[in-house]
């Protein structure tokens, strides 16, 4: 089969997919003990009231027909209006993709910079002490909680030091120092764990490749301990670490949710938070249908990434 | 070029230069940090309070109650009332006008009041009052009433959702039960819509033709004088993160900095905090099943529970809780502890005694626990340890707030996903006189959730509605509390002092039940 044809098969692929998270998320929420309604009326409403709210918004329809209605909205490109901010989903989540895919790029680049680098050198100095430190940071970073690691870092350089601000996104029209002076703490943030898995799995994937008989060769030839590592080890062990990198992708998303939410980032993150709490429905099926997209993309990209990395692997 | 010529080109670069470098008059911008993020906008619509804090931004009232809750004009020049008590004849103020500059017209009010009496509790007894409302000219308007009553002046200066916010007969000819589109108000301040952004921030910039009335601003009453160019309304969910940015100087106001955090903000030279809203926690029983149906169970509480358990697991704080065993708010015109005495003091022998009395059968109370606000978190397992000492079978049931808000709405039986009791807090000027507490409400069916039903409480309610001479309000509003502690719709279980925390240059901040910002400056 062509990488074309596998392409196309692995994007009809998706359709199900999605149908099924659809029907998922849509159940999911409709059988949770909550109400919009009475959130949104306010604690002195009546129950009347409530009542009323619940017929404008359709919540007193059989669950069957509100589902035929939105996933009839959905297949044309309709998310519907959010329950709560009188505006479409679709201008809402518009307004919120810059902060989360900024923030969502400068932690990976932090974590790919910083922690294939580290995990090359850890293998490359195999039981010294360089690797217990970095694997013992890996530890550290897989265990600690993303808001306790957030939490420290806004002591540090924001109110010990006062290197940073605490909180806030600055969106880049606005100027693109106050918008990189934003992101630092809530990118070194979330990035911790994703180095720590990086590192870790570059490592144990350097490691394998470096008693292989073509790195034995190419230090037979006399070349240079870098040139061993970067280009024949790195490039051999690869797939494994784009992998990870590409699962670390996906994970942020779980991640974003968090940091956005200690470091007041109105993003798609602070934005899930917020329509989950006020039980806003068209909100949260449309965001959680976009991440699970994007989940599905990158797998689809990780796959693709694989040929260029490795030219025997053919789908 | 000549010298001369060179001179004066010269001379008018340098100038043109220095007039570009001089300072604009600068821009004055509060910060703020709210309780929660703005997501609706009509305040007529929803009683949720942060929409009420918004409709205070944008729009005025006619009458407001200063700081002492005594009820003053505030758009309105003057008020009259006819002899008999029957007609009430309101005069705007002259130069009143609308944001969009159109002027501020008794057609305006009529139809704001009516928009506004359809949706709230104490409007809708007003109405029941009203014969007509209608406009004598331009600048004054008449409510005609079937018979005396004072629940006009009450309500139309109603603190708390909802508030009877004037609002232009375009915009107030809306559909109650729909939200309005259009965010016109003659208030201080105007709101900026373009540059609302729910979960960032919500913008307000001062109405530099708004007409502040002479009076000092006391309470909701007064001169509501914007003194800052603008608000922003910051939307900081995290309260470590918003004490974090006060000390920071990042923002100037945090509106409920959480209890545990002020001894850090007291430490912070750069901060004052002040005491501002107090609010009430009260238990509410549900009396459409077992055991609660029972009046004598529901009376036992009283001798169940005490105040300073439920407010020290929460506040944990002495110099911010106020035991208080008045239903309406202590301190307040309508205050009483009359038939209190031997009450709220956790004696169980008492309790047990009055169960056995009343034929409890076991029968397990369903009480619901609030998780995830932090104020009400600590309150149901501090009334599941009191009542069962006082001889209840209590079963907690942990949600978040939001789900409990959807079950209490729920007539259900608590095995069918009803429930028995939950506990909650009500601002100050909510719980301030027998018509605008909710839960002394027993009109059965239309009550709020819990359904009391009691013809004795309703009646007095109504007699409370008809009298207008204060002193024999307060005398009804005793005969209101001696009925609510035999009947029990709710039980007081506290009250506490919210403060707010602002950086020391916010200055001016007027101390009111609701957070306003006219007044407020910030110095250098």
């Amino acid at each position: 089969m062509s990488m074309y044809g596998y392409l196309f098969r692995r994007l009809l692929g998706t359709i199900p997919v999605m149908l099924v998270v659809a029907v998922f998320i849509f159940l999911m929420l409709r059988l949770t003990p909550s109400d919009p309604a009475a959130i949104i009326a306010g604690d002195n409403a009546t129950t009347e009231q409530v009542a009323q709210i619940r017929s404008q918004l359709g919540l007193d329809r059989p669950m069957i027909e509100q589902f035929v209605i939105w996933s009839g909205r959905v297949l044309t490109g309709n998310f519907g209006e959010s329950f709560f901010f009188k505006k479409t989903v679709a201008a809402l989540i518009g307004e919120r993709i810059e902060p989360t895919l900024s923030l969502a790029l400068f932690t990976i680049l932090i974590a790919v910079f910083v922690a294939v680098p580290l995990g090359v050198l850890a293998a490359h100095r195999h039981g010294s002490w360089i690797d217990r430190i970095v694997m013992g940071f890996s530890v550290l970073g897989f265990s600690v909680p993303v808001f306790v690691i957030g939490y420290l870092l806004i002591y540090l350089f924001a109110v010990y030091l006062n290197w940073l601000p605490v909180q806030g996104y600055q969106r880049i029209s606005e100027g693109v120092g106050g918008w990189v002076q934003r992101l630092i703490l809530p990118s070194v943030t979330l990035s911790v764990i994703y180095i720590a898995l990086i590192a870790r799995m570059t490592r144990t994937s350097v490691l394998e490749v470096l008693s292989e008989d073509y790195i034995r060769t190419a230090r037979a030839k006399g070349q240079s301990e870098r040139k061993v590592l970067f280009r024949h080890a790195l490039r051999n062990a690869a797939v494994p670490i784009v992998t990870v990198i590409g699962l670390g992708v996906a994970l942020l998303i779980g991640g974003v949710v968090v940091t956005e939410s200690v470091f007041t980032i109105p993003g798609l993150g602070r934005l899930t938070v917020d329509a989950v709490l006020a039980r806003d429905y068209p909100t949260i099926q449309a965001v959680i249908l976009l991440f699970s997209f994007v989940y599905v993309m990158i797998n689809l990209a990780v796959d693709m990434v694989y040929t260029i990395l490795d030219p025997r692997i053919r789908y | 070029m000549n010298t001369l010529k060179k001179a004066i080109l010269a001379a008018t670069c340098v100038g043109s230069l220095v007039a570009m470098a001089a300072p604009a008059p600068a821009q004055t911008t509060l910060r703020a940090v709210m309780h929660s993020d703005l997501k609706i906008l009509d305040p007529i619509w929803t009683t949720a309070y942060i929409v009420r804090n918004h409709g205070y931004m944008i729009y005025d009232t006619l009458l407001a109650q200063d700081e002492k809750g005594e009820i003053k004009p505030q758009m309105v020049e003057k008020y009259d009332t006819s002899a008999d008590k029957k007609t009430y004849t309101f005069t705007l103020r002259e130069g009143l006008l609308w944001h969009d500059g159109k002027p501020v017209t008794s057609e305006d009010c009529i139809a704001s009041i009516k928009r506004w009496a359809v949706k709230d509790s104490l409007g809708q007894k007003m109405m029941s009052f009203v014969d007509s409302i209608d406009a004598v000219d331009a600048k004054t308007f008449t409510i005609k009433l079937k018979e005396p009553t004072g629940l006009v002046l009450l309500g139309l200066s109603k603190p708390s959702s909802n508030v009877p916010f004037m609002m232009p007969k375009r915009v107030a000819d809306t559909d109650p039960n729909k939200q309005i589109e259009d965010f016109t108000g003659s208030g201080p301040f105007v709101f900026v819509k373009d540059e609302w952004k729910p979960g960032d921030k919500t913008v307000y910039v001062k109405f530099d033709k708004y007409k502040p009335r002479s009076e000092p601003a006391s309470g909701l009453a007064g001169g509501k004088v914007a003194k800052v160019d603008r608000v922003e309304w910051r939307a900081i969910s995290d309260a470590q993160q918003a004490v974090n940015a006060l000390s920071k100087g990042e923002i100037d106001y945090v509106e409920q900095p959480s209890h545990d955090l002020l001894p850090t903000l007291k430490k912070d030279p750069n901060v004052n905090i002040v005491e501002a809203a107090k609010t009430q926690y009260v238990f509410r029983p549900n009396t459409l099943h077992k055991p609660f149906d029972n009046p004598k169970i529901r009376h036992a509480l009283w001798y169940a529970f005490n105040q300073e358990d439920f407010l020290m697991a929460t506040i944990g704080d002495e110099n911010y809780i106020k035991p208080c065993k008045a239903l309406f708010i202590c301190d307040t015109p309508f205050a009483t502890t009359k038939g209190m005495d031997g009450l709220l003091t956790s004696n169980s022998k008492k309790a047990q005694e009055l169960l056995k009395e009343a034929g409890y059968d076991g029968t397990p109370v369903v009480l619901m626990h609030s998780t995830d606000l932090k104020a009400l978190t600590n309150l149901a397992p501090v009334a599941k340890s009191l009542m069962e000492k006082a001889g209840f079978k209590v079963d907690m049931q942990s949600m978040d707030w939001q789900t409990l808000v959807a079950r209490r709405a729920k007539k259900d039986p608590p095995e069918a996903g009803g429930w028995n009791a939950f506990l909650t807090a009500w601002v100050a000027a909510d719980v301030m006189n027998p018509i605008s507490t909710a839960y002394v409400n027993a009109s059965c069916e239309k009550a709020s959730f819990g359904w009391p039903c009691d013809a004795q409480l309703e009646k007095l309610r109504d007699d409370f509605a008809r009298e207008t001479d204060p002193a024999k309000q307060k005398a009804i509003a005793e005969a209101v509390q001696l009925r609510v502690i035999e009947f029990t719709p709710e039980i007081p279980v506290g009250e506490y002092v919210q403060p707010a925390a602002m950086r020391k240059n916010v200055k001016g901040y007027v101390i009111s039940p609701i957070p306003v910002f006219w007044n407020v400056e910030i110095t250098k």
